[in-house]
């Protein structure tokens, strides 16, 4: 066990845990930010989906140890009244359907605006092509990922 | 509009025990018997409980500033219950959805029925229960606006939620009426809305929840997280194995582990984070000893085979005389369709809340089937199903996984054991090793042709594991052709299988559209044209019983094609597939 000192969602927080817990349990079980969502455990899935220093990261399987000084933002952070341009998006297209990924999801579509502003569908096809929706919302969300695109303009 | 999930029973009784001047409705349908109350002793819903010649619960409360709080009984899978429900009690209301805030209510047999996702019944069977619901409360608020501006109630209209008087230009709010309206005797019949006036139903309305899905608040049953609970993962035996011994030395001795237990060949280790308890269960010494035979994917294979060459078949239907009408074909057409096990993989791995006291049980979490939580649970313990609560979370997807309640049943018996509450998770591998699986089937199809490419013999068997008929022998093409022979056969495995959405039915009608297209293309015939001969001979001479609608079929191929451009687009290979109109027209009836 060990301290960790975090700065999550422009907050700060401290927590006593094995180094190699991964930052997915430490925001779930110690931290009480459960928006973050188990799917896989292996990166695969992409519901576990947070920005590490404004890059889409699987927090499951990265050790708390690594990013003990990065700048960490959560769904429940990404906007401070849910009114991110993807946000915003995702609800005007009512993409998800049982919503299990879609925080996930929006980590990644927000992290790929920010670094292509306009993507083509290609691209937004190829950046969202890690988080998987077992429901299926893929054409809902490619279209909020455009709308949202608009947004940001 | 709002939403809630996750609501406890607890503030589920006080939201109803608060309505002091606000008006509760308990539609309690399955009474016949008049005017009973909804929930015994709840004395605040007997003057306002009605009761009515139908069999569902439905359940809506008004408050004084015109809040209309609609209580969904259903378990919400992502099919959309939560939103579907609500809104059909709303719009008979004639209520703002804006008004409406939408909870999601806990498992209640007293109150409600039918507390279950699966088998895609739900708005068939509530249909007009819940039109009913908002249809008499809308009745008694235009009654008691009425009654207050001494008009005749036949004068009065209702609109977003306000019972207006156009030719004294009066109208009031539901909140204000609510409190006289709940003394008012509840009508025997209520006036259904023209489908015509419909405001809400056939319009899109956004999922009730999204707006919390989207800035992450807790409302899967995974995010259920109490003070004091306790993590727990499970190591079950793989399939044909049993427990032999245990070591868990070294497991218990790993930090944040509180106990390591064991139920019915299973290992559970306990702990206060689920990482935590992850590594401890890698921790454990384990030897496992055979009860039953083990099985490979590459055995399967290998059974399929030998089981589609056995004689030791059931036969399900037999039309004409097969053996001849292949000797003397012009041409045989043969081919085998297989699907695997598959595992049902929600999204959200399995998990459950459960809290087992001396007093009663308490269990909260993702179940497509509430009662059979309870009921199972009671019948673990040992005590009366009325001991234990089932609140219902936010399921992230289900897939017929989640209609059973072995996962529930861990969760009581960890709880049991370690005199705590606990969250049972499991992880993404035990989801993909165990757990419960899609039953796999093999099929072999043969056809006969004539010279004129004419079915003239049709041979289906299917050889299923856990599956008694893996074929459906009145499908089409069942009495389209003169001598047809279907069976099947099982073979019995210790691999636990389940319903993976209408298992047989949607791969089997793919794998049977799938050989009539082979078999029009052996024929040099047209895949859309082969189907409508078929159903033609099907309709002017049938051959045995005909148990599905040959106009509707025909109806539903013809404007298939149609919208498909079938047959109109120039290099582009197309295929023909019955697959969803079928499996509607065999296993759902009318």
């Amino acid at each position: 066990m060990a301290q960790f000192k975090l700065k999550i969602n422009g907050r700060d927080y401290q927590t006593d845990v094995d180094p190699d817990t991964p930052l997915l349990w430490v925001l779930r079980d110690h931290l009480g930010l459960v928006g973050t969502k188990y799917g896989c455990g292996i990166a695969m899935c992409g519901a576990c989906t947070v920005h590490v220093n404004g890059e889409a990261t699987r927090s499951c399987v990265t050790p708390i140890s690594t990013v003990a000084s990065s700048k960490i933002t959560t769904i429940e952070g990404l906007s401070e009244n849910g009114d991110h341009p993807v946000q915003q998006a995702w609800a005007e297209t009512d993409v998800p359907q049982c919503g299990y990924c879609q925080a996930g999801q929006i980590m990644t579509a927000a992290a790929l605006l920010k670094r292509n502003p306009n993507p083509s569908k290609d691209e937004i096809t190829t950046a969202m092509s890690g988080n998987i929706c077992r429901c299926g919302t893929y054409h809902r969300i490619r279209k909020a990922v455009q709308l949202a695109a608009t947004k940001t303009k | 509009m709002a939403s809630e999930t996750n609501q406890s029973r607890r503030n589920f009784f006080k939201l109803v025990a608060s309505a002091g001047g606000g008006l509760m409705l308990g539609f309690n349908w399955a009474d016949t018997s008049g005017a009973a109350p909804a929930i015994a002793g709840e004395t605040a819903l007997t003057e306002a409980a009605v009761a009515a010649d139908i069999e569902f619960n439905s359940f809506l409360s008004i408050n004084p500033q015109g809040i209309v709080t609609i209580f969904s009984p259903n378990p919400e899978v992502g099919q959309g219950i939560k939103t579907a429900f609500p809104l059909i009690v709303a719009e008979e209301l004639d209520v703002d959805w804006k008004q409406v805030k939408v909870v999601q209510a806990p498992l209640d047999a007293k109150r409600f029925e039918r507390q279950v996702t699966g088998g895609s019944g739900a708005i068939r069977h509530s249909w007009e229960r819940l039109r009913k619901a908002g249809a008499t409360a809308r009745h008694l608020l235009v009654e008691a606006a009425a009654k207050q501006w001494n008009v005749p109630p036949g004068e009065c209209t209702t609109s977003m939620g306000k019972v207006i008087h156009q030719a004294s230009n009066r109208q009031s709010g539901y909140g204000d009426l609510a409190t006289e309206a709940a003394k008012l005797p509840v009508p025997a019949e209520v006036k259904l809305k023209d489908r015509k006036d419909f405001k809400l139903i056939g319009k899109y309305t956004n999922n009730v929840d999204n707006e919390q899905i989207i800035v992450g608040k807790p409302l899967f049953g995974i995010d259920f997280y109490r003070e004091g609970m306790l993590h727990a993962m499970v190591q079950r035996p793989a399939f044909g194995l049993k427990l032999k011994s245990l070591d868990a030395t070294a497991a218990k001795a790993m930090p944040g582990i509180v106990d390591v237990v064991t139920f019915k060949n299973n290992v559970a280790v306990v702990g206060k984070s689920t990482w935590q308890v992850k590594k401890a269960r890698e921790a454990l010494k384990i030897e496992w000893e055979k009860e039953a035979e083990l099985e490979s994917s590459s055995d399967h294979d290998r059974l399929m085979q030998e089981l589609l060459n056995s004689a030791e078949v059931t036969v399900r239907r037999k039309d004409g005389d097969v053996e001849a009408a292949f000797k003397g074909a012009a041409k045989v057409v043969k081919s085998e369709y297989q699907c695997p096990f598959l595992p049902h993989s929600p999204l959200e791995p399995m998990n459950f809340f459960a809290h087992v006291r001396p007093d009663g049980v308490e269990l909260i979490g993702p179940t497509q089937t509430p009662e059979l939580a309870r009921n199972e649970t009671a019948k673990l313990l040992g005590i009366p199903p009325e001991k234990v609560t089932v609140e219902m979370t936010r399921m992230g997807g289900g897939f017929g996984r989640r209609l059973k309640a072995d996962y529930v049943l861990e969760a009581v018996e960890v709880s049991n054991l370690v005199k705590a509450p606990v969250k049972v998770i499991w992880t993404r591998e035990d989801d993909m090793t165990g757990g419960s699986y899609r039953p796999a089937v093999r099929y072999r199809f043969e056809a006969a042709l004539d010279a004129k490419g004419n079915m003239i013999g049709y041979k289906l068997r299917g050889a299923g594991i856990n599956v008694g008929n893996s074929t459906r022998e009145d499908n089409f093409p069942s009495g389209a052709v003169d001598n047809l022979l279907i069976d099947s056969i099982e073979h019995k495995s210790p691999i636990t299988t389940g319903a993976w959405r209408a298992p047989i039915t949607n791969f089997l009608a793919f794998a049977e559209q799938s050989f009539l297209d082979e078999v029009a293309q052996k024929a040099g015939k047209d895949p859309v044209k082969f189907r409508l001969e078929l159903l033609e001979k099907a309709k002017k001479a049938p051959v045995g019983a005909i148990k599905y609608d040959i106009d509707r079929m025909k109806a539903v191929i013809e404007l298939a094609s149609q919208k498909a451009g079938w047959g109109k687009k120039k290099g582009v290979s197309q295929g023909f597939d019955l697959v969803c109109i079928s499996r509607m027209l065999r296993t759902w009836p009318r």
